[in-house]
């Protein structure tokens, strides 16, 4: 058993509060992705669970031991870093066994540990190299194999995958779920890469300037976005998010945008909104489509706007365009050959549209 | 010829000049090592020797008097164990003290660190000569005058905030998340200094360690000072053993200078090794 609880946690640097007393618990076996911008205070929050920062307030516990004030090496945890952090005068096998050679297990058994997890790892032929002989794939391998030999209640990973480059990145993100699978233990992972978040983990926890934004699986958090932010992090390409305030118009509230354009509210938030407040409304590029290059959405709002920019990806097309003065971003499903300056018909679906109070950025 | 040419010329020529420049006097101690004082006295000067011999060498170590005007042979062998011992145990010690100190301001915070460093490094910056006589003082009046002990303590604080810089440079390059994984792979911050970081600042330890020896072996103005006999002068000082009133023994005092040199000169080529190869950092990108 262990699922890990962090209960009001805060972490401070001189007067700057990096973590505001966050409450999370990791169930057991779960694989947890903290993801947010940089300065957000995810990695702040995983080195507290590795015991490598102080608790400044609050409570961390894995099982139901309080770890608090125990040393990184009383918590059995095993972090993954960035940098991968090998120890570069071993060979790959010494770096695998040191922790067990410091818990002093026998030759025999260490041996057989180390190759057992280089077997998981594939990289038993390279046992006998120094970290610099190998390539950065490899090294972030030999980082996670060391971080399995020991057998942890917890792994912890700090960003492993951004000093890959793209095609190998993708490649080891499939090894680190297929590793999760394999050997079944808590994992939390610190990115700031909402892709890698969305696919490797069973929940999501999206982080903003120290505190938790909000908790779900992926698709809770690509669906029911909380908040303007996490709807505006998760997805590719962001969301289109426009200002507007609510009206009457003739005898239907709608939102008027600061360029004067009028879209009624839809049917399913009209009485959750009242007449002046601001909001922001948003809508993801597939839920806004060219007419005839893609079916019409059954309740769907009209507009005719001209092509800024086509980017064409094969079995899609994204299709810069305005919306009154600000840039928004459709998708055409049926690629067809659009130019600059093309005059299109666009249907924007009002069920798909979420709203958001401006004030409190929270989605309504 | 282009001007390309012309400027590889010009670059070898003064190197050349250089190297000749900061080479004959060096030179000179070495040819005067092994020649007669006739010929070094003679005038006019005698450019290239005539006849080269160990003479000055045998007498130095073995103690004959042929050819050195008679006087006794000065005691080498006892100047050489207390340059060996002095220089030994000082630079052990300032390796020690100095790396912990290297490492704690590499490591770890606290209140007005960056003084406190400037306030070590700043130390350095008083002429060491400038020191002995209130070090001769101090030491008399506590009875470490002529002591191997009283000349190790010197050498340490000279070296100490030497070796502090050198190492904490050192430890620096070394990622903290070396210690972190160590720690979190379940060593104490001890055994993840002896284990991780220690090996990896092997290199700068040892350029510390080197350079505190070849200060320690090579100080002249502060031994002098606090060396009275045979029981703590070193070598360097035993060089003004070749001085009589009216003479000096040249060929004798470059022979010692020669055996003096020669550890130095190991010692130098050594530390060149390990400061150019560095730290390689396979462990981490890049």
């Amino acid at each position: 058993m262990a699922k890990v609880i962090l209960l009001g946690v805060s972490k401070f640097y001189g007067k700057v509060q990096a973590v505001k007393k966050i409450d999370l618990e990791i169930i057991d076996k779960e694989f947890l992705v903290l993801v947010g911008p940089s300065g957000c205070g995810k990695s702040s929050s995983l080195r507290m669970i590795a015991g490598l920062e102080e608790i400044d307030e609050g409570v961390i516990k894995i099982g139901d031991k309080e770890i608090n004030n125990l040393e990184p090496r009383e918590r059995n945890v095993s972090m993954v870093f960035q940098n991968y952090a090998l120890y570069p005068h071993m060979t790959v096998e010494e770096n695998l066994g040191f922790s067990l050679k410091i818990a002093g297990l026998a030759k025999k058994e260490i041996e057989e540990r180390v190759h057992e997890a280089a077997g998981i790892l594939d990289i038993t032929e390279f046992l006998q190299r120094k970290p610099s002989q190998l390539s950065g794939g490899q090294r972030q391998r030999v980082a996670m194999g060391r971080a399995i030999v020991r057998r942890p209640d917890v792994f912890l990973f700090d960003e492993p995958l951004s000093n890959l480059d793209a095609k190998l990145r993708n490649q080891m993100r499939t090894e680190i779920k297929r590793l999760h699978q394999k050997v079944s233990t808590t994992i939390v992972y610190v990115t700031h890469d909402q892709v890698e978040a969305m696919t490797l983990a069973d929940r999501i926890v999206i982080m903003k300037d120290g505190i938790i934004e909000q908790i779900g699986t992926p698709l809770d958090l690509f669906e029911r976005p909380a908040t303007k932010f996490v709807a505006t992090f998760i997805g590719s390409p962001s969301m289109n998010m426009i200002k507007a305030s609510i009206i009457n118009h003739n005898d239907q509230l709608s939102m008027k945008t600061n360029d004067g354009i009028i879209v009624p509210v839809p049917k399913d938030k009209q009485n959750f909104v009242s007449e002046g407040q601001n909001i922001s409304f948003g809508f993801r590029a597939e839920d806004i489509v060219p007419l005839k290059f893609g079916q019409k959405p059954s309740s769907a709002w009209e507009m005719q706007s001209s092509v800024n920019l086509a980017e064409p990806l094969g079995t899609e097309t994204l299709i810069f365009t305005n919306f009154g003065e600000i840039e928004i971003v459709s998708r055409m499903f049926t690629p067809e050959q659009v130019k600059s300056n093309d005059l299109l018909d666009f249907a924007l679906n009002l069920d798909r549209t979420y709203l958001f109070d401006e004030n409190s950025g929270l989605a309504i | 010829m282009n001007k390309k040419q012309i400027n590889n010329i010009l670059i070898w020529f003064s190197a050349i000049v250089l190297i000749i420049l900061i080479m004959t006097p060096g030179l000179w101690v070495v040819l005067t090592a092994f020649r007669p004082q006739v010929d070094v006295m003679a005038k006019p000067a005698v450019w290239i020797p005539r006849n080269l011999n160990l003479i000055q060498f045998e007498t130095m170590l073995f103690g004959g008097s042929e050819g050195s005007m008679g006087r006794s042979p000065i005691p080498v062998l006892s100047y050489l164990r207390n340059s060996l011992i002095i220089s030994f145990t000082s630079t052990f010690i300032a390796v020690l003290v100095g790396t912990i100190g290297g490492y704690g301001f590499a490591r770890h915070n606290f209140k007005h660190k960056n003084k406190y460093f400037l306030l070590i490094m700043l130390t350095r910056t008083i002429p060491g000569i400038s020191l002995s006589l209130p070090i001769f003082i101090i030491f008399s009046k506590i009875g470490l005058i002529d002591t191997h002990i009283g000349i190790i303590l010197v050498f340490v604080a000279l070296n100490i905030p030497f070796t502090i810089w050198l190492t904490d440079g050192f430890f620096r390059q070394i990622p903290r998340a070396m210690s972190e994984v160590a720690m979190t792979d379940g060593c104490t911050k001890l055994q993840a200094f002896w284990h991780i970081e220690l090996p990896l600042s092997r290199s700068g330890i040892a350029s510390a360690g080197i350079f505190a020896f070849l200060i320690s072996w090579n100080e002249y103005a502060l031994v002098s000072n606090l060396a009275r006999s045979t029981d703590s002068k070193t070598l360097t000082v035993g060089l003004m053993d070749f001085t009589a009133q009216f003479t000096i023994n040249w060929p004798g005092m470059c022979a010692l200078a020669v055996f003096i040199i020669i550890p130095a000169l190991i010692l130098t080529f050594m530390v060149q090794k390990h400061l150019v190869t560095g730290l390689t950092f396979g462990g981490v990108k890049g």
